[in-house]
């Protein structure tokens, strides 16, 4: 378990990360996401005890990250945005040595040869690192985070720059480990996040904007719930029926078609579901529906909203970064 | 410590970091061997160590430019940093790394005593206690250029910056007989290692001596460990 409790750090003036609190279960897949230049890396700098906070505590586990550095930082396996190499070893003299240095007491051998299988680069064990590619770096990166089978693990970016085959099988490796660790992991690609995570943190200007589970997030940040329609007949009749159902709060046309059908966008309070009565309110009047979708904010708009209305309210206060 | 100890051995015997300074080395206490002792017919060893402090002053700093300043700058510091090792044990093991291969440069002078021995009866005391100094000498200035890099990113500021430290410290004698305020005399005759160096090539053992390199060793070593420490705190 990782929590979180008030971390700040400030460069000078400049606070990076203002006043975070989360908390992590064990078991979770948490996914950090943000613009470039959030304060993910920092706050990852911080919970990883590589950098200091300026207030705040990280406890992992129950123990503090700057009280007790070394035990805590035994329970972490940490892939910064860019991976940590010595591009002078090969694969397999680098984990031995990270293996050393994180002073990992499992038997030597077998445990670094199941890390290279677990993300797939034992035919490059003997290979100089310095001759690999980004996506076997990265993978080298990853093998070195896995050594020791920490409880948490810490992934800053773990896909940036790898081909989709490749950030395929990083995600699936990350969502099985998810079984077994405690997985904080962060990145600007929402698609990734929705994919792989059970839980997301949307972080902006250093401060959590919205923190939900993946499913919920859409709905938490609106507060109401949304039905795109394409429907045929009359607008204004389609309109009126459907402003007749309770639970609808807004209907509108959002774009006329050919054949007399148009797009429409209904909003309806939470926890209702409006498809049945949107299907009867139709089918009396006749006028057929041809598509129905609900939940049409997608998270990218969503995300957009957050960061770039924080960024505004920033403005507003007059802040300078 | 042992595992950072064996990394940066490996770093050093993987490229050619190594083999260049052993072969610099090599080389100029061979020619100063050969010009001082057969040219003047001597035993004594002590003119080849004094010049040596020339060729040390520019080798160490090539051998610890990289220390911090390239883990800093390929960001593998986040790796040591994150890792259950202190950096107390970080910063011996790259500094042992750095007098392991000093040393071995410097047992090319008991080579050279051997060579003496085929000729004349060595003056093994007095070998064997130059070498204590070159030692002490060595581990002092490897200290000090493990902290210089340690301050910088760049490995050629590092280099650049312990040579011309190295450079300093050799006029440091010359400058205090230019200068007639006699407490600014007395305190850089106080603070010059070379001072401290030629009693060890004349054979004199002093505990003063010893000490004092010891100081300066540990004393930069700490503040190496300090300015690594403060920069997770800025």
């Amino acid at each position: 378990m990782v929590e979180v409790k008030h971390l700040t750090k400030c460069y000078g003036d400049i606070k990076a990360v203002d006043d975070i609190s989360f908390t992590v279960e064990t078991g979770e897949v948490l996914g950090f996401l943000g613009p470039n230049g959030a304060g993910k890396s920092t706050t990852m700098n911080m919970i990883t005890g590589y950098i200091s906070s300026t207030s705040g505590t990280v406890t992992i586990d129950g123990s503090e990250i700057l009280d007790n550095p070394k035990e805590t930082k035994k329970k972490i396996g940490y892939l910064p945005e860019i991976p940590p190499l010595y591009v002078d070893m090969t694969v397999r003299k680098y984990l031995e040595f990270m293996f050393d240095l994180k002073k990992v007491k499992l038997p030597k051998k077998e445990h670094i040869d199941e890390v290279m299988r677990l993300v797939r680069i034992s035919e490059q064990s003997e290979r100089i690192i310095k001759n690999l590619s980004k996506g076997y770096r990265q993978r080298v990166g990853f093998a070195q985070a896995l050594l020791g089978n920490p409880p948490v693990l810490i992934l800053d970016e773990p896909t940036v720059g790898l081909d989709p085959k490749q950030i395929i099988e990083i995600r699936k490796l990350i969502k099985s480990l998810g079984k077994k660790h405690t997985v904080i992991f962060s990145s600007h690609v929402l698609s990734e996040i929705s994919a792989t995570c059970d839980r997301i943190i949307v972080i902006s200007n250093g401060k959590i904007v919205a923190d939900a589970k993946t499913e919920e997030l859409s709905t938490a940040v609106s507060g109401e719930e949304k039905l795109s329609l394409e429907i045929e007949g009359a607008s204004a009749d389609v309109i009126s029926a459907i402003k007749k159902i309770p639970a609808v709060i807004r209907a509108n046309k959002v774009k006329s078609m050919r054949d007399n059908t148009a797009k429409y966008l209904v909003e309806y309070e939470k926890g209702v579901d409006v498809r049945r009565d949107v299907f009867s309110a139709m089918a009396r009047i006749g006028c057929p529906i041809l598509n129905m979708q609900s939940g049409n904010e997608t998270l990218e708009d969503m995300f957009l909203k957050l960061t770039t209305a924080d960024q505004n309210n920033y403005r507003e206060n007059g802040g300078n970064s | 410590m042992g595992t950072i100890l064996k990394r940066e051995l490996s770093s050093y015997f993987n490229s050619a970091t190594a083999y260049v300074v052993m072969a610099t080395y090599f080389i100029f206490s061979g020619i100063f061997f050969t010009a001082i002792c057969f040219g003047y017919n001597t035993t004594s060893l002590a003119g080849v160590y004094g010049n040596m402090f020339y060729i040390i002053m520019f080798i160490i700093p090539i051998i610890t430019m990289k220390t911090f300043s390239e883990e800093k700058r390929q960001k593998t510091d986040q790796a040591l940093l994150t890792s259950p090792t202190s950096l107390t044990e970080i910063v011996i093991g790259k500094f042992l790394g750095a007098f392991v291969l000093f040393a071995a440069c410097c047992c090319i002078f008991l080579v050279y005593a051997v060579v003496i021995s085929f000729f004349a009866t060595p003056d093994w005391p007095v070998i064997l206690c130059t070498f204590a100094g070159i030692i002490l000498l060595g581990a002092a200035l490897i200290a000090i250029n493990v902290f210089i890099s340690a301050l910088t990113e760049s490995m050629i500021i590092a280099a650049v910056a312990g040579m011309a430290l190295g450079l300093l410290i050799s006029f440091l004698g010359n400058i205090s007989d230019m200068l007639s305020i006699d407490w600014i005399t007395t305190i850089l005759e106080k603070i010059n290692p070379l001072n401290y160096y030629t009693n060890f090539t004349y054979g004199i053992l002093s505990i003063v001596d010893i000490v004092f390199f010891l100081t300066l060793t540990g004393l930069f070593l700490f503040f190496t460990v300090r300015v690594l420490e403060k920069r997770r705190w800025s």
